[in-house]
Order: structure tokens, then C-alpha cells, then sequence
């Protein structure tokens, strides 16, 4: 699998995570699940906006939001995530996602292959269980985002 | 046993109190130089395989139950070779007293004790309630990892047959007492994976004939110790039905919550002979012509079962 499909920022993630180890790749996971923005307080106060993947093994919810770019013209998706601290797996991923997806148009989103968790590198490292949680999560984050795009056009 | 047991009131009911520690136990065992001496080695082993990262127990190594004991390719549990070497670079020898505690009621660590125990290793303990526990309490937390001296650790063939069930072995075993410790809907076989869980792959839902369904759980207390050997026994031998010297099977879906389950009925009630069947629903699901009963009736057992 090649990473040129993938927007940039994503594609540099995934570049990295390809570097390292698999000790190493577990290290950074744990990075994006420290970096993982708490949600702003409108959210907060808000937890019915918020939708639980339930694929994952731990209680994961997000939403989106569309956002007018500075440019005036395009929209741009804004992604939301809450995962407690005591899942760190989940909160990694989480944070993987929204560094490399936060603000992109529909269209940069939906090109990301559906497999895309599995070039991370980290099969082996986490159960199969786990990895098909991560890739339902992007997924969910699609179909919202194809299900907003297509009532705005 | 290398390694003082703990007394207090409510292990003193259990059957075989040497298996667990408590908290205050094992905070002042690690105040009073434990595990620096090498006799004490605290495991901890979670279910979220970056969980111990975030902070553990000061001392603590990490085993993880999919990396480090299963066998990579065989559906099995890694070889004597693997887990002398794996017990070895955590600083855990032969004599050592192992003290295991995990995420989740320490579901994956009773599953790890397990594993130690197909092995024979002696002296292997639960920490009573786990990583929620010892948190809970506000007990100090580290994430500096340990660089253990490697431990003195023998190829040891594991011993399957006294505490793990195959599927045969649970063929066999139909007519006595099964525990089945999924979920409600996963028992009656509305669902084939644990509610909230992605579906993994059975191809048929349900439960093994005559099997009581105990969801592990019901185990644990609030605070994610093992319930009291009184509220044990109206679970398991009011409600499952089981009687003393009965020879019981538990099993789940692969195996690790079952692990739970099986502590509990084995050291602390004192069955003597309880296996877990870690081949469980993903293997019993899947098979061909095996006896399968739906609905929340347990059924009884097919007269042409071989």
C-alpha cells in the first residue's frame, strides 16, 4: 500500500509511524493520545451532539463540524473526539485522526482508504479486535462526513 | 511460597487465601524494598496494550497477553522456551513471587495468572481489585520502566490438562457442570460478540448445553475486588448450581474472562478440578456438529453427542 492517496498531513503521520520500530510505533501512539484536544466547552455541556463508535472496545464518541474556510468559498470539517485517559489505544488513533484530518474538505477525507489504520504498522502489536475498532472509527468519520456533504450540495 | 501471605478477615474465607494481596499489602511489601530483591515481581497486565505506559505500579513490568503470550502463529500460548525467555528478561525466576494486577476488574491479568499457571509457576497472586483499585486509593503511579536483572527461569513444558479445556475435552465433559461467564445476549445467542464489541467472526450464537450463564463480572465488587466467599458461593453454588467436588468448565469467547471466573471457583471457592476452555464461543461457534442451545433456557445434553 502507498501512502499517495492520503492528504499531506496524514501522509507524513503515517510516513513516520513507518520509520520507527514497533516499540517505537507503540511510543508514538502514545503521543497522539496524549496530543488529543480536549473537547471545547460547547461540546462539553453538549454530550447528545456527541456519537459513540461502538465498534471500539472502549467507549470512543465524535462528531464533526463544518466550517467555512478562510478562503470564504470551501467547507472544511472540523473532528471532535472524547476517549477516557484509560484507554490510551483508542485515544491514540483518535489523536492520529484529527492531526491528520482536522479541517480538510470532504473530499480529502473520503479519499482516505478505508484500511488506512493497517499503515501504521502496529498489526502485530495490537489485536485484530483493536485494529478493526480504529478502522471503524475512521469510518464513521466518513459516512458523517458524506452524509453532511450531501446536504450541502 | 517465597513471599509472606496475607492475612486478613475476608481472604481468610477464601480457600486458598495465599492467591491474592490487597492494595495495603502490597504497598508496604514495595515501601518495605520489595521487588528491588528479585523474590517480588509485580506484572501488570492489561487489556489496552499501551495502558501500562501511561503510569503503573511503581516496579511494575509489563506483560502483554497478545504479544508476549500468545504464540504468534498457532493458536495456542507460547512454548516453554518462549516463556522462560519472556520471564526471564522481567526479572521473574522460578522462586519468584509474582503478583499480577490489570485493567478491568483484572480481567487480562487473571488471564496472565492463568498462563503462569499452565506452566507451573508456583507462586503466582492477584492483586485484589487492580489497576482501578490501587488508583482509586491514590497510590503513587510511575511511568519510569523498570530494567529488571534478568531472572533465573528453567524450559518448563507447559501443563495444559489440569486447568484448560479443549474442545473435545468439553465434548467429554457434557453432563457436568459448565459456567458460562458472556454477557446475557451473548449466552442466548442474540449476539455473537460482547455488546459494545465488534462482532468477531462465530458463526452461530448460543451457548453450550446445560451451561449456567454467570457473567464474570458478577464476580467483582463495585471497586473491582472479588466479591466475599459468601456472595461468591450464592453465585456460583445458589445460583449455577454447583455442588462441592463438582468438575467444572467455564469458558467465554476466547477465554480471558473465563479466566476470571475460573480464579474464583478454583482458589477461591476450592474446587479442585475447574479447566477454562480458552477455545470458548470463536471455536465452539464455528465447529461443526457441535450440540449448541438458544434462548436463556440451558438446555439439557443431545443423547448422540461422541
Amino acid at each position: 500500500m502507498s501512502t499517495n492517496t492520503l492528504p499531506a498531513a496524514l501522509a507524513e503521520i503515517v510516513d513516520d509511524f513507518q520509520a520507527l520500530t514497533e516499540p517505537e510505533r507503540l511510543q508514538l501512539l502514545l503521543e497522539f493520545s496524549r496530543g488529543l484536544p480536549e473537547l471545547p466547552e460547547r461540546l462539553l455541556d453538549h454530550p447528545e451532539l456527541l456519537e459513540q463508535v461502538v465498534e471500539c472496545q472502549s467507549p470512543l464518541f465524535l462528531t464533526i463540524e463544518q466550517e467555512r474556510k478562510d478562503d470564504g468559498g470551501t467547507l472544511g470539517y472540523r473532528l471532535f473526539f472524547k476517549a477516557p485517559p484509560e484507554a490510551p489505544t483508542t485515544r491514540g488513533f483518535a489523536g492520529v485522526l484529527h492531526e491528520g484530518l482536522d479541517g480538510l474538505t470532504a473530499s480529502e477525507i473520503l479519499s482516505v482508504p478505508d484500511d488506512m489504520p493497517e499503515l501504521l504498522g502496529l498489526t502485530r502489536a495490537i489485536t485484530p479486535l483493536r485494529m478493526r475498532g480504529m478502522t471503524a472509527m475512521l469510518g464513521r468519520i466518513k459516512r458523517k462526513v458524506a452524509a453532511a456533504d450531501r446536504l450541502q450540495s | 511460597m517465597s513471599y509472606p501471605v496475607e492475612q486478613n478477615e475476608k481472604f481468610a474465607k477464601y480457600a486458598h487465601p495465599e492467591r491474592l494481596v490487597s492494595t495495603e499489602w502490597l504497598a508496604a511489601a514495595l515501601e518495605g524494598g520489595a521487588p528491588t530483591d528479585g523474590k517480588l515481581v509485580v506484572v501488570e497486565s492489561d487489556e489496552d496494550v499501551l495502558l501500562y505506559e501511561t503510569g503503573h505500579i511503581p516496579g511494575a513490568v509489563k506483560i502483554d497477553w497478545h504479544t508476549d503470550l500468545n504464540d504468534e502463529v498457532t493458536r495456542d500460548y507460547v512454548d516453554g522456551a518462549a516463556f522462560a525467555a519472556l520471564a526471564s528478561a522481567k526479572g521473574i525466576s522460578r522462586d519468584s513471587t509474582v503478583v499480577i494486577y490489570g485493567d478491568k476488574s483484572n480481567w487480562w491479568a487473571a488471564y496472565a495468572l492463568w498462563v503462569f499457571t499452565l506452566f507451573g509457576h508456583e507462586d503466582v497472586r492477584l492483586l485484589d481489585g487492580g489497576r482501578d483499585k490501587w488508583i482509586a486509593e491514590g497510590r503513587e503511579l510511575t511511568t519510569e520502566v523498570p530494567q529488571p536483572a534478568p531472572g533465573e527461569y528453567p524450559v518448563v513444558e507447559r501443563n495444559d490438562a489440569p486447568i484448560r479445556a479443549f474442545k473435545e475435552d468439553v465434548l467429554a465433559h457434557l453432563g457436568k457442570p459448565l459456567i458460562d461467564v458472556r454477557s446475557p445476549e451473548e449466552y442466548t445467542g442474540q449476539r455473537t460478540h460482547m455488546p459494545a464489541y465488534p462482532e468477531e467472526g462465530a458463526l452461530r450464537g448460543g451457548h453450550i448445553p446445560t451451561a449456567a450463564s454467570i457473567p464474570w463480572a458478577r464476580a467483582a465488587a463495585e471497586d473491582g475486588s472479588y466479591r466475599s466467599r459468601e456472595e461468591l458461593e450464592a453465585l456460583y453454588l445458589g445460583e449455577a448450581g454447583l455442588h462441592e467436588g463438582d468438575e467444572v468448565v467455564a469458558y467465554c469467547r476466547i477465554g480471558e474472562r473465563s479466566s476470571h471466573t475460573w480464579f474464583a471457583l478454583k482458589y477461591l471457592l476450592g474446587f479442585q478440578n475447574v479447566r477454562n476452555y480458552d477455545g470458548s464461543w470463536t471455536e465452539w461457534g464455528n465447529a461443526v456438529r457441535v450440540p449448541i442451545v438458544k434462548g436463556a433456557e440451558r438446555g439439557s445434553v443431545p443423547a448422540l453427542v461422541h
